[in-house]
């Protein structure tokens, strides 16, 4: 029923600006067990965090990116069946105890989540909330931890830290608890930072200062940063690396400027033709959409899932799955029988897109 | 938004979903035990209806050649009590009580909570002396409460089930006043007034018919405690006076006798037992299927 | 907090208020002639004068509320009627053994019903659950008076353990006084453990799937941590909440727990009373319970806003 197909990460000869990769993802697919019947949230993703690179996954909801995110240090609830490699720092994570996973997450592997109002609890003050795990990896005192976390505050432009940190969270604005939340996740110094859709849940005004945090913490300690988004305009701003999911596949992945030039998958290029581009002379132009749904998979077929929907599509797209094949003379790789050539698109700036898509 | 979601022209169905209420339904009849309650149930109802058909002796036939006999005695199956009554025709007697009392005095708390409620979530200036008024209610312990009408009106079926139902109240206040609340938040009502509904409207067509699933749980969880109830105040001498059968009665006069005949007092208790878990175990089951984050087991 | 606490003694002081009238209000409807009844056994026209000018029956009515308020609030509420002492005197010297038999078994409730909550909650699917709900299940559907004739038949007469009844002041001997109560408190708190265990289950199961608590996880907390701290903080707000609103039903339960066990507490004080006729004394314990019920229940909100910060430093309730 499911063929999954390994996908080859050795890196290509030009790709030298990233260090080396820290979470090394093969092969992870998961399944959960519903009330309907099981359900294929994601097959056969491989990827690699690597070090001060930022990642971005992409994809509609529904795709699997989150699930993906939550695979890596075992946070899916107990209704869903991991299998594949998470490698962090040398360590698998899959089937791993549960005290290597818990020694993992916090100090090596930290999240930020989308929802700041209640990924924060709402019966402990903020800094008791930062220096628990302070105290719990790295063995610091209570005051130890305190100030450890004044200076995190600090670090993530909260202002007046000391003062904030006998506050409770519901004390705090959204923009402010999201980076209590960074401060939190960076405590322990992770070698990798998931971010699940950090800024979606925020005003468009505080959401540049979070991605600049972002971006800060992505050079300041070097670590490998995994953003989940459904924004292109965010990926363009600070993405240096971009993976396109699509049902719970991997469909494109790639250095970011390549794909906002060049993108080869016919659903990335569905994706980016529907980017209301800057407006010439006072023309309009009626957004390009993709006909019909994303499938909801309770098995993997042995096809191309984007068939349905795809222009391009033929009789083996329907038969046989892509894998995903490197374009000739690049790193940039897609999962398509007939992926996109001669497409060349401006590359769209955050926010650009914001007054035209309103209409 | 430079969004992904641009790109499409729908957003996907939440999963091909059965219809809710044959999903209610199918959760409700896989479980067991809420089955075997609802088979309960039914079988006490019907008990109920046919009591006069069903019970071997009329329940306050005394028998004095006869008294004390053990469960299994000839013509006794459950056994006679300090008077000779046949103790399985008393229970199923005391079985129509209860059940009378139990739905009377829910029916009460229906009848005059459910409105206060849906005012109360609904008006906001009627919300605070409705809640004085539930709290002066709920200042008053239920048998603190019985007590207090057995004074002025005496000991009598209706009396306890007037206690009771009154007891009964502020409970049925703030369910429907909470379930209000939330559904007034919600965008549908929004449209409703934006639409020029009126609040009567609002009320009758959008709000009742949306919480009657939770009164629904919240009658399944009232009705036990009010059998409970009438037993307590029968037992206490409050509520259905001797020598009318009453599980409540039954238990209080077997208190006496309980070292010598520990029969009169067991089968009473599990008459009462028997019904309450029933409705329990309905009332579970039914929350259970009604609650989506069940499908998480 | 301040503004929460002032808007809750607020309420209370109103609710306390109507709950005095509601109990003049019924005594006034009382069958009959209220002077009979506050008189007792003299009945002839002289005496019957005597009592209606000693009470102040034949003022206008919102001048006697305000006498009948004047006297709660002095403490005198009256004789009994049958044995002529003061009320309040009989109410004293009942309320130590109710209130030992009530903290009793809320002592006991509370500690069997908060452990096999979260017994139930994180051991969800395995036997343990499916043993602590069943407990739960038995707990709210047996009548606890049952209950309680059931313990006296097994536990003090068949097996003489524990005595069928009575009562041994404190401070006469802790030892037998302790005896005595074991039965009647394990009795009332039984069925309140079933409700807080029920609850502290729910709740606990709703903190487990927060936000937050999938946070704590992230952190690598250690799964002791994650729950006995961070989502029993939360939960235990909840159960407070609903222990408070128990209060009323415990003391109910310990009406006739007191009546099965003979102890001379303010249950039995009320049901004799109301047998006896004895109207003065029954209209002091419906008032004094009433009055009780308030203040504690305002005690609760203000322990309920001391746990929660989220009304302790705004005010509002989240």
């Amino acid at each position: 029923m499911t063929t999954s197909t390994r996908s080859d990460l050795t890196p290509a000869p030009d790709e030298s600006t990233a260090g080396e990769p820290l979470l090394q993802v093969r092969d992870l697919s998961v399944r959960f067990r519903t009330e309907d019947g099981t359900l294929s949230a994601v097959d056969g993703v491989s990827f690699d965090a690597r070090a001060g690179e930022l990642l971005a996954v992409v994809g509609e909801s529904g795709c699997g990116k989150s699930v993906t995110a939550m695979a890596l240090s075992g946070l899916l609830p107990g209704s869903a069946t991991v299998t594949g490699s998470v490698r962090l720092d040398g360590v698998e994570l899959v089937g791993a105890g549960a005290a290597t996973l818990r020694q993992a997450r916090g100090g090596k592997i930290a999240y930020i989540f989308q929802e700041p109002m209640t990924s924060l609890n709402p019966v402990f003050t903020v800094g008791r909330q930062i220096s628990e795990v302070l105290r719990v990896h790295e063995g610091m005192s209570k005051k130890q931890a305190l100030a450890r976390a004044a200076e995190l505050l600090d670090l993530v432009g909260i202002p007046s830290a000391r003062e904030r940190l006998k506050q409770y969270p519901h004390q705090l604005s959204g923009g402010m608890r999201q980076r209590v939340m960074i401060a939190m996740s960076v405590a322990c110094n992770p070698r990798v930072l998931v971010a699940d859709e950090p800024t979606t849940a925020l005003d468009v005004t505080v959401q540049a200062g979070i991605l600049d945090v972002l971006r800060d913490l992505r050079d300041r300690l070097g670590a490998a940063v995994v953003l989940i988004t459904h924004d292109l305009g965010v990926v363009a701003d600070v993405a240096d690396r971009v993976m396109v999911m699509y049902a719970g596949r991997v469909v494109e992945r790639g250095e970011v400027h390549e794909f906002f030039a060049h993108p080869r998958h016919q659903y990335s290029v569905g994706l980016l033709g529907a980017v209301p581009a800057a407006r010439v002379h006072g023309t309009r132009q009626r957004l390009r959409e993709i006909p019909g749904l994303v499938p909801v998979l309770a098995q993997q077929p042995d096809a191309c899932t984007f068939a349905d929907r795809c222009p391009a599509a033929d009789d083996t797209c329907r038969t046989s799955r892509p894998p995903l094949t490197r374009a000739p003379q690049s790193a940039h790789e897609a999962a398509c029988w007939h992926p996109a050539t001669e497409v060349n698109r401006a590359v769209p700036e955050a926010g650009a897109g914001e007054a035209e898509a309103r209409t | 938004m430079t969004t992904v979601e641009a790109a499409v022209v729908d957003t996907p169905a939440a999963g091909t979903a059965t219809p809710r209420r044959r999903r209610v339904l199918r959760r409700l009849l896989r479980a067991p035990l809420a089955l075997t309650g609802l088979i309960v149930l039914v079988v006490a109802m019907l008990v109920a209806l046919l009591a006069p058909v069903l019970a071997p002796y009329p329940p306050t036939q005394t028998s004095f050649a006869s008294t004390f006999l053990p469960p299994g005695s000839p013509g006794h199956v459950l056994g006679t009590d300090s008077l000779g009554r046949d103790i399985l025709s008393r229970i199923i007697y005391g079985t129509r009580a209860s059940l009378v009392v139990g739905v009377l005095s829910v029916i009460l708390a229906l009848v005059v909570g459910v409105p206060l409620g849906l005012l109360a979530g609904y008006f906001g200036r009627m919300d605070s002396v409705i809640s004085r008024f539930t709290d002066v209610v709920l200042a008053f312990p239920f048998l603190i409460l019985a007590v207090g009408l057995a004074a002025i009106r005496g000991a009598s079926l209706s009396n306890a089930a007037l206690a009771i139902g009154i007891a009964q109240i502020p409970g049925m206040i703030r369910v429907s006043r909470s379930e209000t609340l939330r559904l007034k938040g919600l965008d549908y009502v929004s449209a409703a007034v934006a639409e020029g509904a009126s609040d009567l409207w609002i009320l009758s067509r959008h709000i009742l018919p949306n919480a009657v699933s939770v009164l629904i749980v919240q009658a399944t969880v009232a009705i036990p405690a009010a059998i409970l109830g009438e037993a307590v105040l029968s037992f206490l001498g409050l509520g259905i006076q001797p020598p009318a059968p009453s599980l409540g009665t039954m238990l209080s006069e077997a208190q006496r006798y309980i070292a010598r005949a520990p029969w009169t007092a067991v089968m009473p208790g599990l008459a009462i037992i028997a019904l309450t878990l029933a409705f329990n175990l309905c009332g579970d089951g039914l929350r259970d299927a009604l609650d989506p984050k069940a499908s998480r087991r | 907090m301040g503004r929460y606490l002032r808007r809750r003694l607020g309420h209370s002081a109103v609710t306390l208020v109507l709950a005095t009238m509601v109990v003049f209000a019924g005594v006034r409807a009382l069958p009959g002639d209220p002077a009979l009844a506050l008189a007792g056994e003299e009945r002839d026209p002289a005496s019957l004068e005597a009592v209606r000018e000693q009470y102040g029956l034949n003022d206008p009515v919102w001048l006697q509320y305000l006498h009948y308020l004047q006297n709660f609030l002095t403490g005198d509420l009256g004789r009994s009627v049958r044995t002529n002492i003061p009320v309040t005197e009989l109410l004293v010297s009942a309320l130590p053994v109710t209130l030992e038999l009530s903290f009793l078994a809320l002592l006991v409730a509370s500690l069997v019903g908060v452990l096999t909550g979260i017994l139930a909650a994180v051991r969800r699917g395995k036997p343990a659950e499916w043993l602590a709900n069943g407990f739960a299940l038995i707990g709210l559907s047996v009548p606890n008076f049952w209950l309680g004739l059931m313990a006296i038949l097994y536990l003090a007469v068949a097996v003489p353990l524990f005595p069928a009844s009575g009562y041994v002041p404190f401070r006469e001997d802790p030892a037998a006084n302790l005896h005595h109560m074991v039965l009647p408190a394990v009795i009332l708190g039984f069925g309140l453990a079933a409700v807080i265990m029920r609850q502290t289950r729910s709740s606990m199961l709703e903190s487990m799937s927060t936000d937050y608590i999938r946070t704590a996880r992230a952190k690598g907390l250690a799964e002791r941590s994650v729950i006995g701290v961070h989502a029993l903080r939360n939960s235990l707000i909840v159960v407070v909440t609903i222990v408070g609103l128990q209060l009323g039903a415990l003391i109910s339960g310990a009406v006739v727990t007191e009546q099965i066990f003979g102890l001379p507490g303010f249950g039995k004080l009320t049901v004799d009373s109301v047998f006896q006729r004895d109207y003065p004394v029954i209209q002091g314990v419906v008032l004094v319970t009433a009055t009780a019920y308030i203040v504690i229940n305002l005690l609760v909100d203000l322990l309920y806003s001391v746990i929660d910060p989220r009304i302790r430093v705004t005010g509002e309730v989240a």
